[in-house]
């Protein structure tokens, strides 16, 4: 599971922690030990943190999540406390366990991001749709969230 | 079957760098042949395009997923379209070749062409 912070653009727009975890991948990969690489096929060390995105206009909230490969039924998506997590399993086809496998960099099991929304949100008003292995999560903004205009009354 | 993965640019028609990501991918051996998997979230079949020149085969998947119109707060997906250039076992039927694209995976069956498959001799009496 990864936690994702939010952080204001300005100061960072991507999180260290994932990068950290992707540059021991990296390193993992160099320096593949037999025990490590046969670990990682059972699911053992496995992580998968798909890639998130979110952005906001004035009335809504959206996160895309790149899920390539599951099924509908598999994501779940909650929100609670200001934070949007989504979770799920990517299962591996039985077809593909036969046989000898040549390069795996498919990573299955299960996975969970969460991100802390930057507005309050409507959590009864929430849609997600998932086409072409992208989740998309529309979060309409709570009404008090939303930018409101003052008039000066004249005196 | 091996992959080989040089530097991911390509230049277009205007000699303009372009470069792609490359998508993650995984390999099996059947009896009959190979399955390739690759991993291109946000490509449908309209996206995607597989070649096959010289024993090399390329794919590439271009993203048709619209750019969310609205301020970007945080985003660690990369808005390139895909590419991969692999190596093929020359014993692979390359007219043979099955594409198929299912929520952003790509699945490749290369058949081996059949004469490199082990046969069964019945014998005669």
């Amino acid at each position: 599971m990864s936690l994702i912070r939010y952080y204001s653009p300005e100061l960072s727009t991507w999180s260290p922690f994932d990068r950290l975890a992707s540059l021991r991948d990296e390193f993992n990969r160099l320096f593949e030990s037999g025990a490590e690489s046969s670990a990682r096929e059972h699911g053992l060390l496995a992580a998968w943190a798909p890639a998130l995105d979110l952005y906001q206009d004035r009335d809504h909230v959206f996160v895309k999540v790149e899920l390539p490969g599951l099924k509908k039924e598999d994501i779940e998506i909650t929100v609670h406390d200001g934070a949007l997590s989504v979770s799920g399993e990517r299962k591996e086809e039985q077809e593909n366990k036969e046989g000898d496998s040549f390069r795996s960099e498919r990573v299955f099991g299960r996975f969970h991001r969460s991100v802390a929304l930057p507005a309050a949100v409507d959590a009864g008003k929430v849609t997600a749709s998932y086409k072409d292995g992208i989740l998309t999560v529309t979060l309409p903004k709570a009404e008090e969230a939303k930018p409101k205009q003052i008039e000066i009354s004249a005196s | 079957m091996d992959t080989t993965l040089t530097k991911n640019e390509v230049k277009d028609n205007g000699l303009r760098r372009v470069s792609f990501v490359t998508p993650q991918a995984a390999i099996h051996e059947t009896k009959e042949g190979y399955v390739l998997q690759a991993e291109m979230p946000g490509v449908n079949k309209a996206g995607l395009e597989v070649t096959v020149t010289n024993n090399e085969l390329t794919i590439v998947g271009r993203r048709s997923d619209p750019e969310v119109k609205a301020e970007t707060v945080y985003r660690e997906s990369r808005p390139r379209d895909f590419r991969r250039v692999f190596e093929l076992d020359p014993a692979i039927d390359s007219a043979k070749i099955e594409a198929r694209m299912d929520q952003g995976i790509l699945t490749l069956t290369l058949p081996k062409a059949e004469r490199v498959k082990p046969r069964k001799i019945a014998i005669t009496d």
